[in-house]
């Protein structure tokens, strides 16, 4: 089914709360759906015969700050009836809050635990929401478009001193070494090798 | 949840909380398990992700469209070639970008000899966790040969970056096909003998046979992918399925877990259809090299700084690991927006924690090999 | 090897027995020099392959060992996220001296081509001391048994008398 039949059916059930499909013009069209009905509308589509999203591929979000919205993005995939379908939720970037699909896929508990560690999305209904990637004492989100780097964790720090300043160093008392043991200068010996420094 | 921390859980009975990895010889990776043990009864697991956590999707967003390739490498590093793939579809399907015959042939055939050599890592370290050490040996001497042809095709042993967006990098070298077609007829006699070796050796079978049974139902609910899905005996590949590149020109089997020793579902058939598809493989591998087309490598003009139209796509390819998906956000500019790549290993480390109860310790080690997850998957 | 220092000159007698004695037991050392297997990400399947049968570590006398306590260095292959590093730190404390640690692959020298990420680690030698590095991303199996034949030629040259690092000083830098 496409995604422009399973709109129509949606909204027949759903109505407003299910925007129609929209995309760029290659790639992937996705519905646009209100978070307070979510949970619902994931039953339908998992239990209709007809639709049967078995298998949630995929969830995770995407941040748009000029929007001020985070999107909560939901890929859906059926195995006995091979289609597909994106769903999308937009939260509020301050305080984002999406009512947590795990009730209806159990796969969807550890994708929610990522998308809260690294975007700060809070999945209410979640039965154990916490960082999974990061340390748990770690501060802020870093997939957000605006996140800025502590400077190192834990005093470890994360800067590196700049090669090129060990490397100088290193070839200037090569040369040093090679100007203290080169041969006293030419004038004695008129068919003297050039010193090596000026190699 | 309350914090887990290493300590007797009861003064009056046996129940101990002990920490498994991430530093642990027979994890894949840096894996940390807290394992709540009743002596050999685990009474739960849960595992802790996140050593490995490399901060890629991140990095996809400054990197450019081309110079991200390097860094799918490592999104997978035991089957590289996969996540190369994922994401030069990704980018195909959004920019409409054509991919020449031939170059989808030599995808497909870097692919696969990629899989084989992928699924040799996993049943060799599967049988190393067990506590048999010389099928890992045999499964890296074959894995270097391998190693060596892919090595003359792309330079790399290990981190390949072999495709592009528009085709792949390099042609075949001058009698690699000879070569590849000598070491798929002794690869094909090394699979006999590595099943009289291992695979239907009596200690192994009991050992794994009817542990760890995942049912069908439970496998898709949980988004299991690839040969975990296949072992509980859920029939789908995508490579057959939803066919992507030149896969719909091949003939090949989808080995399905059919419970041989046990229940269908448990880890011998998870193991033993790792096992089969190496020889799928090795099949795919040698109708692709008769019937591969001449012609370009690689889509004419596709530029070096390229732009892509807003939009977003999903591309689903079969990794070693089952399912990968990438997901890519564009917005108009040089740079992707957001970069997002679905793996099997982190869906498979969910369901650890359910199907740990009751499981023996040693089990718990059976059913991490069996899953065959790697770190930088499930962390990235 | 043994006859390379056999300089004949007469004087000092004990220095002499020490240097042959220093000789024997860094013989004995460099030539069972056990690592702990320490495979965080790409470089550690290169650390697997090369313990295989075809580039073999082992013919080296580089046994890989499970446990920190029974390691003589530690091969640190991979990338060294922050999550990580403390436990790095936590297993090269647990090693007993002498101990030494080869870093392996360009994300353990430097953070590699990880530079702009956040949550991983600038270099091994942030947290533990490093004694010889090895460059590459991955480094082929002929690079690592390189770098394992340097730390060879390290052993064979220390002496007893000056151990070159006291027990606290390991803490590295931080
Ligand atoms: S140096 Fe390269 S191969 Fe090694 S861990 Fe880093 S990225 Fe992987």
């Amino acid at each position: 089914m496409t995604t422009s039949e399973i709109h129509e059916l949606l909204r027949a059930r759903f109505g407003d709360d299910v925007a129609a499909p929209a995309g760029g013009p290659r790639g992937d069209q996705f519905l646009l759906v209100k978070g307070a009905r979510l949970i619902e509308i994931a039953r339908f589509l998992k239990e209709t015969p007809g639709l049967q999203f078995d298998f949630c591929e995929d969830l995770t979000a995407v941040d748009w700050p000029k929007r001020n919205v985070i999107e909560v993005v939901i890929h859906l995939l059926s195995y006995p009836l091979r289609h597909s379908l994106v769903l999308k939720v937009e939260a509020d970037r301050a305080a984002p809050v999406v009512p947590s699909l795990e009730p209806v896929w159990k796969t969807a508990d550890w994708f929610e635990r990522e998308v809260y560690d690294l975007f700060g999305v809070t999945f209410t209904g979640h039965p154990d929401l916490r960082r999974i990637m990061l340390p748990d004492d770690w501060v802020g989100f870093p997939l957000r478009k605006d996140y800025e780097e502590a400077g190192g964790w834990h005093g470890i720090t994360n800067v590196r001193a700049d090669p090129l300043v060990e490397l100088k160093r290193l070839d200037d008392a090569a040369r040093a070494e090679v100007a203290r043991s080169a041969p006293p200068p030419p004038p004695p010996a008129p068919a003297a090798p050039p010193p090596p420094e000026k190699a | 949840m309350e914090k887990l921390i290493l300590r007797r859980v009861d003064q009056n009975n046996e129940e101990m909380i002990l920490n498994f990895g991430p530093q642990h010889p027979s994890t894949h990776g840096v894996i940390n398990f807290i394992v709540q043990t009743d002596g050999e009864v685990i009474t739960r697991a849960v595992p802790d992700v996140g050593y490995l956590h490399r901060s890629l999707e991140k990095i996809g967003e400054s990197t450019g469209w081309h110079g991200y390739m390097p860094y799918t490498d490592r999104i997978d590093y035991v089957a590289a070639m996969f996540p190369n793939e994922g994401y030069a579809t990704a980018v195909e399907r959004l920019t409409g970008i054509e991919v020449p015959r031939r170059a989808q042939y030599l995808r497909a055939i870097s692919g696969e000899l990629c899989r084989i050599a992928s699924h040799l890592i996993s049943v060799g370290t599967m049988a190393m966790d067990i506590g048999a050490f010389t099928p890992m040996l045999h499964g890296v001497r074959e894995r270097e040969t391998i190693n060596d042809l892919i090595e003359a095709l792309c330079g790399a042993r290990l981190t390949y970056n072999y495709h592009r967006i528009g085709g792949v990098a390099f042609d075949l070298p001058e009698g690699w096909r000879d070569r590849t077609l000598a070491f798929l007829d002794h690869f094909d006699r090394f699979l006999v003998e590595f099943d009289r070796l291992i695979t239907f050796n009596e200690i192994y079978i009991r050992r794994l046979a009817n542990v760890a049974v995942i049912p069908g139902p439970m496998a898709v609910d949980y988004g299991l992918v690839g040969p975990n899905l296949r072992g509980s005996g859920v029939d789908w590949d995508v490579r057959r399925d939803l066919p992507y590149g030149a896969y719909s020109d091949f003939e090949f089997s989808i080995p399905v877990g059919q419970g041989m020793f046990g229940t269908v579902g448990d880890s011998f058939d998870r193991y033993f259809c790792r096992v089969r598809e190496m020889g799928e493989s090795s099949k795919i591998v040698r109708q692709a090299l008769e019937k591969l087309p001449d012609g370009e490598i690689m889509a004419p003009k596709v530029q070096r700084n390229l732009k892509v139209e807003a939009g977003e796509a999903l591309s689903r390819v079969e990794s070693a690991r089952g399912e990968m998906a990438f997901y890519v956000v564009a917005d108009g500019t040089n740079k992707a927006y957001r970069i997002r790549a679905r793996t099997g290993s982190f869906t498979a480390m969910g369901i650890i924690e359910p199907l740990s109860r009751g499981l023996m310790v040693a089990d718990l080690v059976a059913l991490i090999a069996s899953l065959d997850v790697v770190a930088p998957e499930i962390d990235r | 090897m043994a006859n390379k220092v056999d300089s004949g000159v007469g004087g000092d007698v004990t220095l002499f027995h020490t240097s042959q004695l220093d000789q024997l037991i860094n013989m004995a050392r460099e030539n069972s020099l056990w690592y702990l297997l320490f495979g965080l990400a790409c470089c550690g399947i290169e650390l697997i392959q090369t313990g295989g049968p075809r580039a073999d570590l082992m013919r080296f006398g580089a046994i890989p060992r499970a446990s920190p306590r029974q390691a003589d260095f530690m091969i640190v292959a991979g990338t060294l996220t922050y999550k990580m590093a403390e436990r790095a730190k936590l297993l090269y404390d647990q090693m007993s001296e002498p101990k030494y640690v080869i870093s392996m692959g360009s994300c353990a020298n430097c953070g590699g081509l990880f530079q702009p990420a956040y949550s991983v680690c600038k270099g091994v030698d942030k947290v533990i001391p490093v004694d010889v590095y090895v460059p590459g991303c991955p480094p082929r199996p002929e690079a690592l048994t390189e770098g394992l034949l340097r730390l060879q030629e390290l052993v064979r040259n220390e002496r007893w008398s000056d151990k070159r690092r006291p027990a606290e000083a390991g803490a590295g830098t931080a």
